[in-house]
């Protein structure tokens, strides 16, 4: 990802440093398509934030470039920028009503009074908040206040939107609400986003693509299924969803398929992601929702482990059921609620497996 | 729900609940009852007292009750002197009040309203008791010896009917009886009645009542009480000294108001002071001017301060807000003093100034004993009380203010001005109430820095409290300077409103 050319926003070996001593952004290399909406999900202090600050302009970046159209902007102040920004905390100003705070934008840009209303209006339409013009933020819901949070960024018609966690403080259901209606909006106006959050679920769900930051570096760049199904490292499959780790040792590569020697004696097929050669130490990924029990489903030499059934948790929709394998009592298998389905009972032994590919050799 | 909620045990719900509350306030009352307590009677009755104090006039009416009583037939207006029974009551009044020492506290009281009326009562005090009224004691005595007795004087002046047809004996009698016991600690069976009292009855006598023992007074010749006060002062025949005691004889005066504000009462009602006499206006005006421009300069100084603190990490910033409480550890007194030293002609800052050259040996700044060392002073006293509100209500601005308005394209100016500073409004509200209530009553710093031209009102209040001893106008002003206050207050919240004054939080 080192070429820059043609893309929309495009950080070049970004740094940055608070003190001097530490990186807290190492290297970053990104580039971004018009109309793309990114999100940066990681955990607190992995440094996404900080990128979404730099691109703001009210960070610097320490070393490297971060280009907006093919033009450097690391010496171009903030409010020349002309990026959109909502805050986690909506940022509204209190001492102005609602069509106040949208009309500030235009009102530095020196637009005229009839346009102003006519932008503010459409403004507060799209968020489908035309009737609250006259009120205070304070008179506000979390919610109504997000939506007008995200009306004055738009208002102005940037082509770039920053939003930094901005549904963080709503609850699970308007959260939900407000996802959709963001990707909708951000899809429709065809505006590039960069979206920061820390809630997988909300990066999978919105996303065209995901950007996995941890320790000051993307660990790993791409679209939300692929995120999820072909992790790349064993932080990324860690991060993202419910996982089951085994740790073990490589003992052969044939191509597309590697076999790994557990720590406790078992041997299992894996997909060799980032294992280059034998001898090398690993941590194998698999998805709960991927292990089989039995060996119906799968081919006729698949490794086999034996489990025993420590946990049954009914959860509706599916089962999910803990196991001890391998010397380790924290695997998880989900198995969903069909009518052929066997509830297993603690105490319990049964044979579980997966397919190959479904199981990949990460980085120990 | 037109019936009454009813609680668990059939009780009405509201007497419940009133109930379990009125232990609460109970608890809360007696928290606070201390602090009332000493409140009440260390500040709020004192307070009280002193405003009562610009309005009572109680001292005229005390000290000359008869005069005063005969003066109201006075016709004030037409310049001439009041007649015979207003001279026989000022010269009973006055025996008394010279022995109960009392004229020289009423000759003070009056000289605020008429200069030399101090010294005219001083004077009379002591020449009153050597008037020849003698003569008419001598004439009672030589013709007949009862009216020479003690005893007998007691034994008439006990007697309803007697009393009735001597009025004025009786009641020269008694004021002198009264004194007597009091003052001298005789006893009035034992001792012979004064010469005033015998003028009395004299008086009593030529107004045609019947004396208990009949008398020819025909041979003795009348003393006229107008000529012997003349003997003592000529200022007596003076129409105006009576003018004076007359119109502050009712028990409450608006004079004190009057006098605060340039005013007094002249013969055809109120009329401004002669101009030499006229301070009090113009220490208002100036009291006021110089606490906007304290407020104005502390605010000046203060925000750019606040500002910074408010943004540096709590560290730093408490490291620095002792720095800006500092001042608040040392004396006032120390901190003043230290400004005479930096500020006078041969001071610091002026030998600096002229060891670089901006100022002439011979031409040095004038910083101190006027406007400017009272400003700079107090300004230096005054600036935490500014800072702190302002600190506090800044430290409630989330920085996401500023960077939301300048990703919306605000300049840093525009995102300070707009977003910002209309945030930061209430502190600044704050801080310039704090700073011009304590700067409009300030006392010790001007005192010291400010000269003459640089003395606010409230050191004139405190001269007439400790040195004048004029205690009725230092109250009166005291009352028009909380009045002012309080009508600056009440702009302060037409126009700014009171809810948009945060201490913080």
């Amino acid at each position: 990802m080192t070429s820059t050319d043609g893309a929309f926003v495009a950080f070049d070996r970004v740094q940055k440093s608070y003190d001097g001593e530490t990186l807290v952004v190492k290297d970053l290399n990104l580039s971004m398509p018009k109309g793309e909406f990114l999100t940066m999900l990681g955990p607190s202090g992995s440094g996404k934030t900080t990128c979404l600050m730099m691109l703001a302009g009210f960070e610097t970046a320490t070393h490297g470039d971060i280009l907006l159209d093919g033009v450097s902007i690391n010496n171009i102040p903030p409010h020349k920028r002309g990026i959109g920004m909502v805050f986690q905390n909506y940022a509204l100003f209190p001492h102005m009503s609602v069509a106040e705070n949208l009309s500030f934008p235009l009102e530095v840009r020196k637009i005229g009074k009839s346009e102003r209303e006519e932008k503010i209006k459409r403004a507060l339409d799209m968020v489908q908040m035309g009737d609250f013009a006259g009120r205070r933020p304070a008179q506000l819901s979390g919610g109504q206040q997000q939506r007008i949070a995200l009306a004055r960024a738009l208002v102005f018609e940037p082509e770039l939107v920053l939003m930094d966690e901005p549904l963080g403080a709503l609850d699970k259901q308007l959260r939900e609400t407000l996802q959709f209606e963001i990707t909708n909006l951000a899809h429709e106006l065809g505006i590039t986003t960069v979206y920061v959050t820390h809630d997988q679920t909300e990066a999978l769900t919105m996303s065209d693509r995901v950007a996995v930051f941890d320790d000051g570096r993307i660990q790993q760049l791409a679209p939300p299924d692929e995120l999820y199904e072909l992790p790349e490292n064993s932080f990324v499959a860690q991060f993202i969803g419910e996982n089951n780790t085994l740790e073990g040792v490589v003992q052969e590569i044939k191509g597309e398929t590697c076999v790994v020697k557990l720590d406790s004696g078992e041997i299992i097929d894996a997909v060799p992601v980032n294992v280059s050669k034998v001898g090398e130490r690993t941590k194998v990924s698999i998805r709960p929702e991927r292990v089989e029990i039995g060996r119906d489903r799968l081919e006729a030499d698949a490794h086999m482990l034996k489990a025993e059934v420590l946990e049954f948790i009914y959860m509706g929709d599916i089962f999910r059921t803990r196991l001890r394998v391998a010397g380790i009592d924290n695997f998880i298998i989900k198995t969903r609620n069909s009518p052929d389905q066997t509830r297993l009972k603690p105490g319990e032994i049964v044979e579980i497996g997966w397919m190959p590919r479904d199981c990949r050799a990460l980085d120990a | 729900m037109a019936e009454d909620m009813l609680a668990a045990d059939g009780r009405p719900l509201k007497a419940s609940l009133n109930r379990a509350l009125r232990r609460q306030k109970l608890r809360a009352l007696m928290l606070i009852a201390p602090l009332l307590l000493f409140i009440m009677v260390s500040f709020v009755m004192p307070i009280f007292d002193m405003l009562f104090r610009s309005v009572e006039n109680q001292i005229v009416s005390e000290t000359l009750p008869r005069t005063t009583l005969a003066l109201q037939d006075w016709d004030a207006t037409a310049a001439q002197l009041p007649d015979d029974p207003v001279f026989e009551a000022m010269y009973t009044d006055l025996v008394l009040a010279a022995e109960y020492k009392s004229h020289t506290r009423l000759g003070s009281r009056l000289n605020y309203e008429m200069t030399g009326i101090s010294s005219l009562f001083r004077k009379s005090g002591r020449a009153v008791g050597r008037f020849d009224t003698d003569r008419y004691t001598d004439a009672f005595q030589e013709a007949d010896p009862a009216y020479a007795d003690p005893a007998q004087w007691a034994e008439w002046m006990a007697d309803d009917e007697i009393r009735a047809e001597l009025p004025r004996t009786a009641d020269a009698y008694d004021g002198w009886a009264k004194m007597l016991v009091s003052v001298e600690d005789e006893l009035p069976v034992e001792e012979e009645p004064w010469d005033f009292v015998y003028t009395a009855l004299y008086a009593d006598a030529q107004a045609g009542a019947d004396l208990p023992i009949s008398v020819d007074l025909s041979g003795v010749e009348p003393v006229s009480l107008q000529a012997q006060f003349e003997d003592i002062d000529e200022d007596w025949l003076d129409p105006d000294v009576w003018l004076t005691i007359k119109r502050y004889s009712p028990d409450y005066t608006s004079g004190y108001f009057l006098n605060s504000v340039d005013l007094t009462k002249g013969a055809d009602g109120i009329e401004a002071r002669p101009e030499n006499e006229q301070i009090y206006i113009t220490l208002f005006i100036r009291t006021m001017i110089m606490s906007m421009s304290i407020m104005g300069m502390c605010v000046l100084l203060g925000y750019p301060i606040a500002w910074l603190l408010a943004n540096l990490t709590d560290r730093t910033a408490n490291m620095l807000m002792i720095l800006v409480l500092l001042p608040f550890w040392t004396s006032l007194l120390v901190r003043t003093s230290a400004w005479k030293v930096l500020l006078q002609q041969e001071g610091v800052i002026n030998d600096i100034l002229v060891w670089i050259g901006l100022v002439a040996d011979n031409d040095r700044l004038q910083m101190i004993n006027n406007q400017t060392g009272t400003i700079i002073a107090m300004t230096h006293i005054l600036l935490p009380f500014m800072i702190l509100p302002l600190y506090s209500v800044m430290k409630t601005i989330p920085p996401s203010y500023l960077r939301a308005a300048k990703s919306l394209g605000a300049t840093n100016w525009t995102a300070f001005w707009r977003v910002y500073f209309p945030q930061s409004v209430p502190g600044i509200g704050a801080g310039c109430i704090l700073v011009f209530i304590l700067a409009i009553g300030y006392y010790i710093t001007p005192e010291l820095v400010g000269g003459t031209k640089g003395v606010f009102i409230s050191n004139r209040i405190a001269y007439h409290i400790s040195s004048s001893l004029n205690w009725g106008l230092a109250a009166a002003l005291g009352t028009i300077l909380l009045v002012v206050v309080m009508l600056l207050y009440w702009v302060y919240d037409k126009i700014v409103g009171i809810d948009n004054v945060k201490l913080g939080g």
